[in-house]
């Protein structure tokens, strides 16, 4: 029995671990994807024949994180899409658990806060899986590098959900001009507070 | 008198909570009333509040509730449950700076749990719900290390 509990506390902790590791890393060549967008229509990043980059968002609607952050990401696309850098949002959460982000809802939304980006439905969730995405807002910088893309920045938009007024690092928008400037983005990571994405159930059991 | 439902705390008071008792095992739990696995794994932590054990067990439910929801939304939902927990409303202008200091292993998403005990030297993090069978794991391997 000590040794069944000892087993199962190795797997735990191990999957703990691998869980918390994978996913794409800074540096990392990220391939295309293509997902279903609010307008029905099919988006892949190779349709943006003119991006150096994205700004790819992990987030949904029910969130208050991404709710905080909806009226920042609209702002950041009118930004950043001109100069090169168009953004991506998907929102991978399970909508049985999570009827607000259901696809129809996500049009919704999109309407009601007039989304100037795509809004994707990842409905098998796997590409927030090969992001290594866990939370919403969750932020992947990506940059044009000899033809292919690489993963420039992960993590937040900036460093103060709750007070946009009184935010102090930008990250998003310091690791673009970075790109842009060919300097080195600094940092490559951040943290922040977020939901976590709701995998679907029977990826639970799977665990 | 009653006992305050909510206490405020930053980050710092509750560190220092987690130095107090020698053997006493930490269960601290980061969640926030807006966040519906959070709240649905909260009866898990309560049993350990609910009931007695050989070694010391203290719950700690320290909530990230946006400011401005403190007393309209935190405390009703607390005395409403009449939570047997700790609830500790966390005082903290940037909750963002936290998050390596609970765990390095913490990418921000909640819920998320510390097992902490020994004058906070050993610790344990999860990040997601937690199960019965989660926690019971986490205590046991503390249990062993003590």
């Amino acid at each position: 029995m000590k040794k069944l509990l000892i087993m199962a506390i190795t797997v735990l902790l191990n999957f703990t671990r691998t869980f918390a590791a994978d996913g794409y890393k800074v540096g990392d060549i990220v391939p295309d994807f293509s997902l279903k967008n609010i307008d029905n229509t099919m988006v892949s990043m190779s349709q943006f024949k003119d991006a150096k980059g994205f700004v790819v968002i992990f987030t949904c609607n029910h969130c208050p994180y991404s709710k905080m952050y909806e009226d920042r990401i609209v702002a950041m696309n009118n930004e950043f899409a001109q100069k090169g850098f168009p953004v991506i949002a998907i929102n991978p959460n399970d909508d049985e658990a999570y009827p607000d982000d259901s696809f129809e809802n996500m049009k919704i939304r999109a309407k009601e806060k007039d989304f100037n980006f795509p809004y994707l439905r990842d409905e098998t969730q796997e590409i927030a899986k090969q992001f290594g995405a866990t939370r919403t807002p969750h932020v992947f910088l990506l940059k044009k590098d000899n033809g292919v893309l690489k993963l420039a920045y992960i993590g937040a938009i900036d460093d103060n959900a709750q007070e946009s007024d009184n935010v102090q690092v930008n990250y998003v928008e310091k690791a673009i001009d970075a790109v842009v400037e060919g300097k080195e983005v600094n940092p490559v990571n951040t943290k922040a507070i977020g939901c976590s994405i709701k995998w679907k159930k029977q990826e639970e059991s799977k665990k | 008198m009653r006992a305050q439902s909510v206490q405020t705390m930053n980050y710092e008071d509750v560190k220092k909570r987690l130095s107090n008792g020698r053997d006493t095992i930490y269960i601290v739990n980061f969640w926030a009333t807006w966040c519906k696995p959070c709240v649905e794994e909260l009866p898990e932590f309560e049993f350990y509040s609910e009931n007695q054990f050989q070694k010391p067990i203290k719950v700690l439910l320290v909530s990230l509730d946006f400011k401005n929801k403190l007393n309209t939304t935190l405390i009703p939902f607390v005395e409403k449950r009449k939570l047997k927990s700790e609830v500790i409303w966390l005082n903290e202008s940037r909750y963002e700076a936290i998050i390596d200091k609970v765990s390095t292993e913490w990418s921000g998403a909640l819920p998320a749990t510390l097992f902490s005990t020994k004058n906070n030297t050993i610790s344990l993090f999860h990040e997601g719900t937690m199960t019965k069978k989660d926690i019971e794991i986490f205590l046991f391997t503390l249990k062993k290390d003590l």
